[in-house]
């Protein structure tokens, strides 16, 4: 048996501390790098052999989850170019990933576009070298989550709504208002149900432009420091009657049925699940207006394959592909004449500009309000996630 | 070799061993322990100081930095702000006392329920029902986590068999929340208590009992004062297990624990929503300091010296 003297010990634990140090120091601080403006292209050149594709589940399918949803095969044989898809579950967690640069393509919703175009990570898109670009809605071109000083920075693909789920036995009148979660939501204390997520904060400011107009919201991801305390204490309010947040849709789904929530924020591809399994819910958009999404196709702009990446952009915006891919994730399409290849526009509301005007679209919040006012500055997204926390408690 | 042949009965020297590189080495190390024990350590060491002190290091170094609220990127700049707002932030309080609490909740139920268990298997059950009893204590351990967490959910549900079972006696399931947290953790966690437990039980001879009882000691007072000192260090491990589990976990309580969140939410979304993973690094420092405490004091009491 060895036991190590005292003075080999010493120099053991010298070693780990010098290597500690070492360490330290290679990873200590350091000046942060800021990202460059990035040019759009002015014309296409050759394919390249591949593209990488960043984006949600379901947007892009090559056929492998399901033989008969295959999107990416016909791209592949008409331009050579082999598609390499990843997907992401959240928003953040899509720019960290479009920060490697491994990336030519993704698909953004809009409380993530804005933070990629600040940090360079993306391109300026020239929407003339992409002739489908011609066929998408008007309502969504040139919008604030996917533009920045009149220059584009992608292709939209689809939009939905945050609706109002309700259970039809406890509201045999369908709620016209959403202060059912809010303030009245002690009537079904313990069974409201709310998105968990911090830009769920839009959806009180929402309600408020209505409740409280003395506040002078004008755009729910514009929200000073007044108008976003009013927010969140409204939210903190209705804290003590929610039952559960739910972030994953099957957990909502299942909620649902079950009777633990009643009343409550959706989506409408939730709601056409629910309808499937015969549950007694149905949803309404209330009048105060509602949130929404809608994703936008954008190019790195450290992409490896722009060429492929521009093909892409104009294969996902065809009217026959657009209608595949949005269907079978369950949103409106871009374009009308993809309603052509679908038989459920209706639900959707598909290129119904007086139902899509009623949706303020996720958009980060940032310090410059995005309303246009430069008297004050804005409550951005940090300060946000924060003051999500802190309504959860 | 040389090939000549040894006549019958003449006795030679044994030759001297070739000089190779492999036993050059061998021979060195046999007169060197310490490089012998070096070679030995160097590889587990590694893995420790990689895996365990680097980590550590990193995450308390990156608590120390913090995040440009635009673009995202992590500012490398030493500042304290971190670490002062989670010890002073009254969420990162309220939120600390409430993992807090589900853990020792959770830790006093499993070892009230481990106790007699592991005590019928160890003292009382033939053989064969031992064997029956810790295949049936280790079946759990077969399904995934998330399973049982899920069928939590659906046993709890409003409509759920809970509820079918005790509404005829005026019983209400308690709906999602710490309550239904608590439970499904202490079912998740029970598995890992009653087996140091039971190992322990099994290293204490029955003629100890017998002896007891024959200077006239009760059942009561024969487990306070044989049984109890002689497994409480198989008790402390048993709660170091369920203790620390439950600290860290943030999954069973997005399922059945309604609104409510635990540290691992904080240190969850902060990661994943926020992007702010040094605020996230200095949250984890609060379970990390909470374990150390309690090693600390498990440590006091002397039951870390018989494990």
């Amino acid at each position: 048996m060895i036991t190590l003297t005292r003075g080999a010990r010493a120099a053991m634990i010298a070693s780990v501390a010098v290597g500690s140090v070492l360490l330290l120091s290679a990873c200590g601080t350091a000046g942060a790098s800021g990202g460059g403006a990035a040019q759009e292209a002015t014309q296409l050149g050759e394919m390249e052999k591949t593209v990488s594709i960043l984006a949600w589940p379901g947007y892009v399918e090559d056929g492998s989850n399901d033989p008969t949803v295959d999107w990416v095969s016909g791209f592949e044989e008409k331009t050579g170019c082999t598609v390499d898809a990843k997907t992401y579950g959240t928003s953040d967690e899509a720019v960290n990933l479009m920060k490697t640069g491994e990336y030519d393509v993704m698909a953004a919703s809009g409380d993530a576009t804005l933070r990629l175009i600040a940090s360079g990570d993306v391109a300026p898109v020239n929407t003339d070298l992409i002739p489908n670009y011609a066929g998408v809605y008007d309502f969504l071109k040139d919008k604030e989550w996917n533009s920045v000083d009149g220059k584009s920075y992608g292709v939209p693909h689809g939009y939905g709504a945050n609706l109002l789920m309700y259970n039809t036995e406890k509201f045999p009148q369908a709620p016209t208002s959403w202060d059912v979660v809010f303030d009245k939501a002690g009537e079904n204390a313990g069974k409201v149900t709310a998105y968990d997520s911090p830009i769920y904060i839009a959806d009180a400011a929402v309600y408020l432009m209505t409740h409280q107009p003395d506040l002078g919201i004008t755009n729910p991801y514009a929200l000073d420091e007044t108008q976003f305390q009013a927010a969140v204490d409204l939210l903190k309010a209705q804290r003590a009657n929610v039952g559960e947040y739910w972030s994953d849709y099957l957990k909502e789904i299942q909620s649902f049925t079950s009777g633990d929530s009643v009343v409550g924020t959706t989506w409408q591809v939730i709601q056409n699940s629910l309808a499937g399994e015969g549950a007694p819910t149905a949803v309404t958009l209330p009048k105060e207006g509602v949130t929404g999404w809608s994703d936008t196709w954008m190019i790195s702009s450290k992409a490896k394959s722009p060429n492929c990446a521009y093909a892409w952009l104009d294969w996902i915006a065809s009217p026959e592909t657009n209608a595949q891919a949005t269907a079978y994730f369950g949103e409106a399409p871009s374009s009308q004449k993809a309603c052509d290849f679908r038989d459920d526009c209706e639900a959707y509301h598909a290129g119904d500009a007086d139902y899509a005007s009623k949706i303020w679209y996720w958009t980060t919040p940032i310090a410059d309000c995005v309303d246009g006012r430069t008297d004050v500055q804005c409550v951005d997204y940090s300060k946000w996630t924060a003051a999500w926390q802190e309504i959860k408690g | 070799m040389t090939t000549t042949t040894t006549p019958p009965g003449v006795t030679r020297p044994v030759p001297a061993p070739r000089r190779t590189a492999a036993r050059r080495s061998s021979a060195f190390l046999a007169t060197h322990p310490r490089v012998r024990l070096g070679l030995l350590l160097t590889a587990p060491l590694f893995w420790l100081g990689v895996v365990y002190i680097v980590a550590l290091a990193l995450l308390l170094v990156t608590a120390l930095w913090s995040v440009d609220s635009f673009t995202g990127q992590v500012r490398t700049e030493w500042t304290f702000d971190n670490i002062v707002q989670v010890v002073t932030g009254s969420l990162y309080q309220t939120v600390t006392l409430r993992t807090l609490g589900i853990a020792l909740a959770v830790t006093v139920i499993d070892v009230a329920l481990a106790l007699p268990i592991a005590f019928y298997m160890a003292k009382v059950a033939t053989p064969r029902m031992q064997r029956i009893l810790l295949i049936a204590v280790l079946m759990p351990l077969w399904a995934s986590y998330l399973v049982k967490a899920y069928a939590w959910r659906s046993v709890l549900s409003q409509e759920g068999i809970l509820e079918w079972l005790v509404s005829p006696f005026g019983g209400h399931t308690p709906g999602y929340g710490l309550a239904a947290t608590v439970v499904t953790l202490s079912y998740l966690w029970l598995p890992y208590v009653i087996l140091p437990i039971y190992a322990g039980l099994e290293r204490v001879p029955d003629s100890l009992l017998e002896a007891s009882s024959d200077l006239g000691g009760k059942p009561g007072r024969t487990f306070r004062s044989v049984v109890l000192p002689l497994i409480f260090p198989s008790i402390v491990a048993g709660t170091i297990f369920s203790f620390s589990l439950s600290l860290g976990d943030y999954i069973t309580v997005n399922i059945v624990g309604g609104a409510n969140q635990m540290l691992g939410n904080l240190v969850y979304t902060n990661v994943g929503a926020a992007n702010n993973l040094p605020l996230a690094a200095a949250i984890a420092l609060i379970p990390i300091v909470i374990i150390f405490g309690y090693l600390a004091l498990v440590r006091r009491t002397g039951a870390l010296d018989n494990l």
